[in-house]
């Protein structure tokens, strides 16, 4: 088992090495002169001289990429010149907010997506199956920036049950229940259309299963149309089910952007779109590096709890 | 008639798969599906290739028509090497049926359009000599010509089979391999399939390799027999004598295992039916660890396909034959 | 024109019926009421955005800072004024317009992109493949938004650069999805015979390919559009897409938020839009999806229930059989006492079972069995009652408005002891049959419309669920064809005969794993112990069917149910698998029902055969006197029509004609159209099972005398051209 795991992690690198050369690469795509490019409005003659040479930007790109890297590697990810910081603390500082919020919504979206594709598919084409497809359907196309906006009109603008916007309250604030209270919007928000897409999977992914062969035999040596469904069916169906949930991880880290944005939430995502918009590129790409790579991560999480699940992927 | 040699000669065939190294260095495992096999094929004969599951009976098919390449060995047609040229060069002269007609069947294509490819991409017949083909074409495997403009998912397995052999002789081959052809289809029309493939043979000259797990089947269609175990042909005969006289033990437990209506088996031993592993083969004959008859001289080498009997028709690759 | 001819004409005709039934997949889609109203929406939107030039609507960037803020249905502002006093109305329009363009665009682009990476990578395979496919994985490596960002970062904002963004972040769902596809059919067995057409891989990817592809294309296209619109309008919404004063849907709703708290609408009314949008969008890429996708389409995806359906109206057989009533459940459906306990032990079932069975008069065609007398019998199975006695069984497909009898009035009865094979062609119903009887047929689309299922004097159709679950695995059990599908992949093999054997008695998880070990040694598995931990895949095709046996015997069944259980193996395995079950139900005295097409296999284990045809009992009898001189044509045509070891002269009779589809079945004797002695009075009314001679019954009124050869006849329906020639139809 340790062996599996061991080739599993062995196989991400490459994965994480070809992530850090397409966002090394972000700054040499740059159309123009890629330092006052990056500068923008900050683009004084000595700060594109120090850009340039802390880039060094005259040597050629493998050495380039050679020496980020190394810096990456020790935790050098260069200054933000919008705000005059290391790159690594303010990457660091935004992404344990954003963790938090991505982690409570790919839990709902996870808990919640499964229930409902298992009550879907086992009332196949009865009431809660439409209520639930037709749920669903409006989750996944309801764009979250506007819910987020409906959201806070009516939970913390109408009858004031949970805050508009923030991780904290700006009075004494901080504790876990504190947090708990300011996450609650945001989350359900960025859960959503994850758990509308694991719900649809689920279904299929047990409806898929219940005609199999196996089923049948289930059933002819007398279990109990329990045990049928959520031990030999769901198991059959999680192991189909686990990589949407990973994929998932993937949506959540990235919608957290717009949740984020209109939660004012201090994650890493609405930090990426003010530099973005400041063209502050150093930041975007220690911010893109350290999400991208964790998200690898997790999937391989994903990937690992899938092989123990289903031994024939050994 | 010029009878100057083989119409088909194989020699020392092989394919494996896998196999190489990983970038990390460490080998592959490597499969051996097909392992040295030599065969000839006279013009106008029906080789039937019998052999369970995982013998490679069907990759070796699939190389003599190449849509596989083979590891090793040739192939060759009236004397000439074709085993390296790919599909074009041997589709010309040695062509194909399926196991499952309707998978082999383009399901958004015309019959038209299919049994039509051939003769415009091997032959390269104009529009009109392929329109007055057809119709003869169709109309030698039993089929209506109103048929050609319609779609595979309208026709019955049989139906379906019949037009999957219109394919492999629109291209006018010498050969057809045949690889189960009525293996997929009911029991009540195999018999249907099975005439039609003996009427077709000698109305057009053909030469048949043909492949099943049937006993049954290929001791009625075929002259002579090749009978294939893990990779390699352990016996081979003219049909009857196969039949009749099995020399290979394996060949016998075959004849001795198939079923035939009201005929009681004998008991034989226990036999556990299990394969050697295919990824770490044993040295010496691969059947051996299934053998009544194996002594310490078949595992330590595979015993060579020999002559057993005067003319040399009759071979077998055995150290303790039956027949002895 | 030979009578294999004939047959292609009738087979043709009946398809030709059905591809005019099959409706087209624009009327299925309208079918789908969700999907038409996705479409109706959708339609009325992109509508109004096509016409905004033409419509008298006020120019969207005009400010008029006077008039800021108006209300919803203001004068002259219907939907209001922005921050800017520009009209709502106006910039809703004119927004749409603007955020459909781009998201249309932005999925047209990733779809050529995609399908063309996709299909190159997954018919070349290889190298050429892994490499495509390890970049696009790199793409998938980030997540999906921030990959967008990162372009939007490259490129700099704008919508133009935001459509890239979206339109690249989008290739690799496409060129996943199509190459997955293009796999699949590159294996398939068409793209050999287009190869071996001598097609070059251009033409194949063209004409053979692409045209099969197609469909997922547009399956993926129609899920993937609502979705790259809602993206898009997010990059706007961050400031990252439209600029001003250009304004797509997306920054409308950005530059609302800012007055968020003051005038909602402003904010909510696009957002509104984007929602239609999206959803009509989603709803109508469902519709397609279910419409294109052939699982979907053929209905494949329906969960079959714990049990078959039992029409509430069940056809009860005895008004027109002589006394071939159950007396159990003729007085008004009396069970026989259930035990208070979920599972009952075995005692109580036997005992509650003899009971009733007792006084079971021997029904209809099994007196006949005993007067016959059966060589290779148990003897003492010839005198007790039936195990299993089965009345007009009739299971039926609902399949839309079409019927399906699939059995259609079955009998069967098997005393203790002893072996029936259920011989038939694929289609004739045999195993559906067998699995109606403890109601394993899946339903939908399956119904028990009528008759009964007699075990031990009760009757199953009748029984309560629990009391089916209860006789499942236990009194009887099933072995199944392909133990590869059959054995649930996940769990061991241990495992799984410790839940059967759990299922029924009341044994600690320890007792019950010597008791499965137990079982493994006794189907002859070497190394029990070991083999209890292993998983299906791990062993091979006999070994994993000697597993199925195993559980199948593990709560010493009266009655095993066999479906085509060596039919997936290979010869040898088959001899030795045949031989077992052959061994271990003549040491316990179980009764078997076994299912197969094979007389050479029915010959070496059954003691009695019966064989079917379009859902009935053509004929029954001895397993040798059928074999040696059948009764009824079919079953002589379907022996003779077969290649024999050991008889490689004798000619191959094929059988003419194929049978009568399941829902348009014929009166009479559904065998007439194909039958060499076919007359007048074959075709009208019932035929039912008369008895013949010796231990033979046989549905026909022209049947054959012992060593009666097949009359040399013309086909009936032959196409005119007089007496076929050649070996390919019968003489």
């Amino acid at each position: 088992m340790t062996a599996t795991i061991a080739k599993r992690l062995l196989a991400a690198i490459p994965v994480l090495f070809g992530l850090s050369i397409i966002v090394f690469l972000m700054i040499a795509l740059i159309p123009g002169d890629p330092a006052t490019a990056i500068l923008g409005s900050y683009a004084t003659p000595e700060n594109v001289a120090r850009l340039n040479a802390s880039l060094g930007l005259d040597k050629s790109l493998p050495q380039q990429y050679l020496a980020w890297i190394s810096g990456v590697l020790s935790g050098d990810f260069g200054r933000s010149y919008a705000l005059n910081r290391p790159v690594i603390d303010i990457v660091l500082e935004r992404f344990s907010a954003t963790l938090l919020l991505a982690g409570a919504s790919l839990l709902l979206a996870t808990v919640f997506g499964l229930l409902a594709g298992i009550v879907s598919a086992v009332r196949q084409f009865g009431f809660a199956d439409k209520a639930i497809t037709l749920a669903v359907l409006v989750g996944i196309s309801v764009p979250s920036f506007w819910l987020g906006l409906l959201l806070i009109l009516f939970f913390a603008v109408k009858i004031k049950l949970f805050p508009a916007s923030g991780m904290v309250a700006i009075y004494g604030g901080g504790g876990p229940l504190d947090i708990l209270h300011h996450l609650v919007l945001p989350a359900i928000t960025l859960a959503l259309v994850a758990t509308g897409v694991i719900a649809r999977l689920t279904r299929t992914a047990m409806l898929e299963v219940l005609r199999q062969d196996y089923i049948r035999t289930a059933r002819a040596k007398g279990l109990t149309e329990r045990r049928v469904i959520f031990r030999h069916a769901f198991m059959a169906a999680l192991v189909s089910v686990i990589p949407v949930i990973g994929i998932q991880a993937g949506f959540v880290l990235g919608g957290a952007v717009y949740v984020e944005t209109v939660f004012q939430w201090p994650g890493i995502g609405a930090m990426l779109v003010n530099a973005i918009s400041q063209r502050d590129i150093l930041l975007v790409q220690g911010g893109v590096l350290v999400v991208a790579a964790s998200y690898v991560l997790f999937n391989l999480l994903a990937d690992v709890c899938q092989t123990l699940l289903d031994p024939r992927l050994k | 008639m010029s009878e100057t040699g083989p119409l088909m000669e194989i020699r020392d065939l092989a394919r494996s798969f896998g196999g190489g190294r990983t970038i990390f260095g460490t080998k592959k495992p490597q499969l051996t599906a097909v392992r040295g096999v030599s065969l000839d094929l006279t013009k106008g004969e029906t080789l039937g290739i019998v052999g369970e599951s995982g013998c490679g009976k069907s990759t070796l098919a699939r190389m003599l028509v190449g849509l596989d390449r083979p590891t090793r060995g040739a192939i060759r047609l009236d004397g000439e090497d074709l085993s390296a040229s790919g599909t074009q060069a041997l589709a010309r002269r040695v062509q194909y049926v399926f196991q499952d007609p309707v998978s082999s069947l383009n399901p958004r294509q015309t019959i038209r359009a299919i049994l039509e490819a051939p003769m415009r991409h091997l032959l390269g017949l104009g529009k009109d000599q392929r329109k007055a083909r057809l119709e003869t074409l169709i109309e030698d495997v039993n089929l209506r010509p109103e048929f050609l403009d319609r779609y595979p998912h309208e026709f019955s397995g049989g139906q379906a089979q019949r037009i999957g052999i219109a394919r492999a002789l629109a291209a006018e081959p010498d050969v057809v391999v045949l690889d189960e052809p009525v293996s997929a289809l009911d029991v009540s029309v195999q018999a249907q399939v099975l005439n039609l493939l003996d009427r077709l043979k000698r109305d057009r000259g053909l030469t048949y390799v043909f492949i099943s797990h049937d006993l049954a089947v290929v001791e009625s269609v075929a002259t002579r027999v090749a009978v294939m175990y893990f990779g390699e042909i352990v016996e081979t005969a003219p049909a009857r004598d196969l039949f009749r006289a099995p020399l290979h033990p394996y060949t016998d437990l075959l004849i001795r295992s198939a079923p035939v209506p009201n005929r009681k088996r004998q008991a034989t031993s226990g036999d556990s039916g299990e394969l050697p592993d295919p990824y770490d083969p044993p040295p010496g004959c691969p059947f051996a660890p299934r053998c009544p008859r194996a002594e310490a001289d078949c595992r330590e080498a595979m015993p060579p396909l020999e002559p057993r009997d005067r003319g040399g028709a009759h071979r077998a690759a055995c150290f303790h034959p039956l027949a002895d | 024109m030979s009578g294999a001819a004939t047959t292609s004409d009738t087979g043709a005709g009946t398809s030709g019926k059905e591809r005019r039934e099959r409706p087209s997949t624009f009327a299925l889609i309208l079918n789908n009421r969700l999907a038409a109203a996705g479409l109706a929406v959708l339609g009325l939107i992109v509508l109004a955005a096509v016409a905004a030039p033409i419509l008298p609507l006020a120019d969207p960037n005009a400010t008029d800072p006077a008039n800021r803020l108006a209300p919803l249905l203001s004068e002259g502002h219907l939907l209001g004024t922005d921050a800017l006093g520009r009209d709502m109305l106006s910039r809703l329009v004119w927004g749409t317009r603007v955020s459909l363009v781009v998201g249309f665009s932005a999925s047209l682009i990733a779809a050529l992109f995609g399908s063309a990476i996709g299909l190159v990578a997954g018919y070349a395979g290889g190298r050429s493949d892994q490499i495509l496919m390890r970049l696009i994985d790199l793409m998938m490596a980030f997540p999906y938004i921030l990959l967008a960002l990162a372009i939007v970062a490259i490129l700099g904002p704008g919508l133009v650069n935001a459509l890239y963004a979206i339109a690249i972040v989008n290739v690799p769902f496409f060129a996943r999805n199509i190459r997955g596809i293009t796999v699949g059919l590159a294996r398939r067995e068409f793209v050999d015979a287009a190869r071996l057409s001598g097609k070059g891989p251009l033409t194949i990817l063209w004409s053979d390919m692409l045209p099969n592809v197609l469909p997922t294309i547009v399956i993926t296209l129609s899920t993937t559009v609502g979705w790259m619109i809602l993206e898009t309008a997010g990059l706007s919404f961050l400031g990252l897409g439209a600029q001003p004063p250009q304004a797509d849907l997306g920054s409308m709703l950005g530059d609302g938020r800012k007055v968020m708290f003051t005038a909602p609408t402003i904010s909510l009314v696009p957002g509104l839009m984007i929602f239609l949008i999206v959803m009509s969008i989603n709803l109508l890429g469902d519709g397609i999806r279910d419409a294109l996708d052939p699982r979907l389409r053929s209905g494949a995806l329906a969960r079959p229930s714990f049990r078959t359906k039992v029409a509430k109206g069940r056809r009860m057989p005895g008004e027109d059989v002589e006394g071939a009533d159950l007396p159990a459940d003729a007085g008004g459906g009396v069970h026989p006492p259930l035990p208070a306990g979920n599972s009952p032990a075995r005692g109580e079932i036997d005992g509650s079972g003899t009971s009733a069975a007792a006084d079971l008069p021997p029904c209809g065609g099994d007196a006949r069995q005993g007067r016959g007398g059966l060589p290779g019998t148990n003897t003492s199975s010839q005198t007790a009652t039936p195990v299993l006695a089965v009345r007009g069984l009739e299971t039926e497909f609902h399949m839309g408005s079409e019927v399906y009898h699939a059995s259609n009035g079955v009998d069967l009865t098997i005393r203790p002891g002893e072996c029936l094979g259920l011989v038939g062609e694929s289609g004739s119903g045999k195993s559906v049959t067998a699995m109606s009887l403890m109601g394993l047929v899946p339903s939908p689309p399956g119904v028990i419309a009528g008759g009964r299922v007699g075990f031990k004097g009760e009757d199953l159709a009748d029984a309560p669920d629990k009391r089916i679950r209860a006789l499942r695995g236990g009194a009887v059990s099933h072995v199944f064809q392909d133990p590869l599908a059959t054995l649930h992949p996940l769990f061991s093999v241990g495992d799984q005969i410790v839940e059967a054997i759990r299922a029924h008695q009341p044994l600690f998880k320890r007792a019950a794993e010597t008791k499965a070990r137990e079982l493994l040694d006794l189907v002859r598995i070497p190394n029990a112990a070991q083999r209890m931990k292993a998983l299906p895949h791990e062993l091979s095709g006999g070994l994993r069917q000697r597993v199925s046996i195993a559980m199948a015997l593990a709560n010493d069944p009266e009655l095993i149910i066999a479906d085509e259980p060596t039919t997936a193996l290979d010869v040898t395995v088959q001899a030795e698998v045949l031989r077992l079950l052959d061994t271990l139900r003549r040491e316990r005295d179980t009764a078997v029902l076994f299912i197969t097409h094979d007389f050479g296999v029915v010959s070496e284990i059954a003691d009695r055969v019966a064989v079917m045809y379009a859902g009935r009992i053509v004929e029954t009898g001895a397993t040798d006197e059928i074999l040696t001189d059948p009764a009824h044509p079919y079953t002589r045509m379907l022996i003779d029509c077969v290649p024999v070891m050991g008889e490689p002269e004798r000619r191959l009779d094929a059988v003419p004609g194929r049978p009568p589809a399941a829902n348009r079945l014929p009166p009479g004797c559904a065998f007439a159209d194909r039958c060499p002695r076919v007359e007048a009075d074959c075709r009208k009314g019932e035929i039912g099972l008369e008895d013949e001679r010796g231990s033979l019954a046989a549905r026909c009124l022209h049947p054959l005398a012992p060593g009666e050869a097949l009359a040399g006849g013309p086909i009936p329906d032959g196409a005119g051209s007089g007496r076929p020639s050649g070996r390919e139809v019968s003489p």
